[in-house]
């Protein structure tokens, strides 16, 4: 039996295997409307993360499957002082493959090890988001028809971004990716990214401004520059509109260059780029749903 | 230079850092087993000027030396029979150790959950990286922190 913890947990011809499955998904949804009929996923969220949670209920009720769960800590048994190994176990009881998000880092894995039925990991505090990466990852093969051959940038918050890290560590097990790291210089990668990519001797460049190297991506990575992540208001204020994609930038850009985001967005991409073809942010989560439904079927062992 | 009691069966950890004894005594829980145990400090050392040597009384699979090499490295293992050296131990990083070290990672899993190992993977050994089972967080300082007590 498989969980999926990282993205990393698949080779890159498993991974393979997963994305022509969610395309196949995408052309024919009526083939797979009952391939998990009697299934029961769980989705067992700590803390509260609607969008996700969403796409994992859609994807299994698109299956045929049934859902259950909770939303939130508060109204669960680990507002009481249950263990995670405690509660998967009963969990475990009640369905045949469970979603996990929890705000602290490794708790899926606790779960996984203590559960005889498949976990993935739907978000597990700033550690790893790999259904998020696995969505990013289908985004760009179904959009641009490659994952190799080209030169992407990612723009915002690049510290603390756990979506950048696992994209930018998924991405370079591909061939020909060139990162151009667009950041203020208090959000800048993380050394052991750059150093991981120096060891590789991947090509990447940092930048400050949008403006001047937009014109060379294939593809734009944008983030949102959270408020938690920062000890004081005036840092954040300061920051969070450093970089805002409206349509001038957007024109200094490729005809074909696509814009992604994992969303939610707040305001760094003006919602006037949204009727823009290049903006896919949101056929984005159309593909976390079928790259889901593909997860879930790889794990169910019913692909 | 001072000896005390030769042993007949057991080892002999030699070159310890002049200090470090007492630490690492406790580290291999020596206090809850019931072997004779010789602890030497600030002996003299032709390399370091000072060192301290532990000699310990017991067959050696009895005492889990693993994490001694993440301690230090340059710490000499002298197995000892029928009051000879009969074999020096090399010692090599372990693949994984548990409950050796803490995770000091707030947003990790092991500081709620009741009952959970503490686990780190080498993850680089080259460059003597550990890694949280559960979070990933780095773990590299040799140790360090028991060092102090
Ligand atoms: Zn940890």
């Amino acid at each position: 039996m498989r969980h999926l913890m990282s993205p990393m947990d698949f080779t890159t011809a498993e991974l393979d295997a997963l994305f022509d499955l969610a395309a196949d998904i995408e052309k024919q949804p009526q083939v797979y409307a009952h391939k998990c009929d009697g299934k029961i996923l769980a989705t067992c969220f700590y803390e509260p993360s609607t969008r996700t949670r969403l796409s994992f209920e859609s994807a299994m009720l698109s299956l045929g499957g049934n859902v259950l769960g909770f939303s939130d800590a508060g109204s669960s048994s680990a507002a009481k002082g249950e263990s995670v190994s405690d509660t998967i176990r009963t969990v475990a009881c009640f369905s045949d493959i469970c979603a996990m998000r929890h705000p602290k880092e490794g708790a899926p894995m606790v779960a996984a090890s203590h559960a005889d039925i498949p976990v993935i990991n739907a978000g597990d505090g700033g550690h790893q988001h790999p259904t998020q990466t696995l969505t990013d990852l289908l985004t760009i093969r179904s959009l641009k028809g490659r994952l190799n051959n080209f030169t992407i940038g990612l723009c915002g918050d690049l510290k603390f971004g756990r979506t950048v890290h696992s994209l930018i560590e998924a991405l370079v097990r591909y061939d020909n990716i060139k990162f151009v790291f667009i950041s203020p210089e208090e959000l800048r990668v993380p050394d052991y990214i750059t150093e991981m990519l120096n060891e590789k001797s991947i090509p990447y460049e940092e930048h400050i401004s949008l403006e001047d190297t937009i014109a060379n991506l294939d593809l734009l990575y944008m983030t949102r520059v959270q408020r938690e992540r920062f000890f004081n208001e005036e840092d954040y204020v300061r920051l969070k509109d450093f970089y805002i994609l409206d349509k001038k930038k957007m024109s200094l850009a490729k005809e074909d260059m696509l814009v992604l985001h994992p969303l939610p967005r707040v305001n760094e991409i003006s919602v006037e780029v949204d009727e823009d073809k290049r903006a896919v942010y949101f056929k984005q989560v159309q593909y976390g749903k079928y790259v889901r439904m593909a997860l879930i079927l790889t794990l169910l062992e019913l692909a | 230079m001072l000896n005390v009691g030769q042993i007949e069966e057991g080892f002999v950890l030699d070159h310890i850092q002049a200090g470090k004894s007492l630490a690492i005594y406790h580290l291999l829980q020596l206090d809850k087993l019931d072997y004779t145990v010789a602890i030497i400090k600030n002996a003299r050392s032709n390399k370091h000027g000072k060192k301290d040597i532990l000699k310990i009384e017991c067959d050696i699979t009895k005492v889990n030396l693993d994490v001694l090499a993440l301690i230090d490295k340059n710490i000499t293992v002298n197995v000892i029979k029928n009051g000879e050296i009969i074999d020096k131990k090399e010692l090599s990083l372990p693949k994984e150790i548990k409950n050796i070290i803490q995770c000091k990672n707030p947003r990790c899993i092991t500081s709620i959950e009741q009952g959970l190992p503490h686990i780190f993977v080498l993850s680089d050994e080259k460059k003597e990286i550990y890694r949280c089972k559960y979070c990933e967080e780095k773990y590299n300082e040799r140790a360090q922190q028991f060092m102090r007590w």
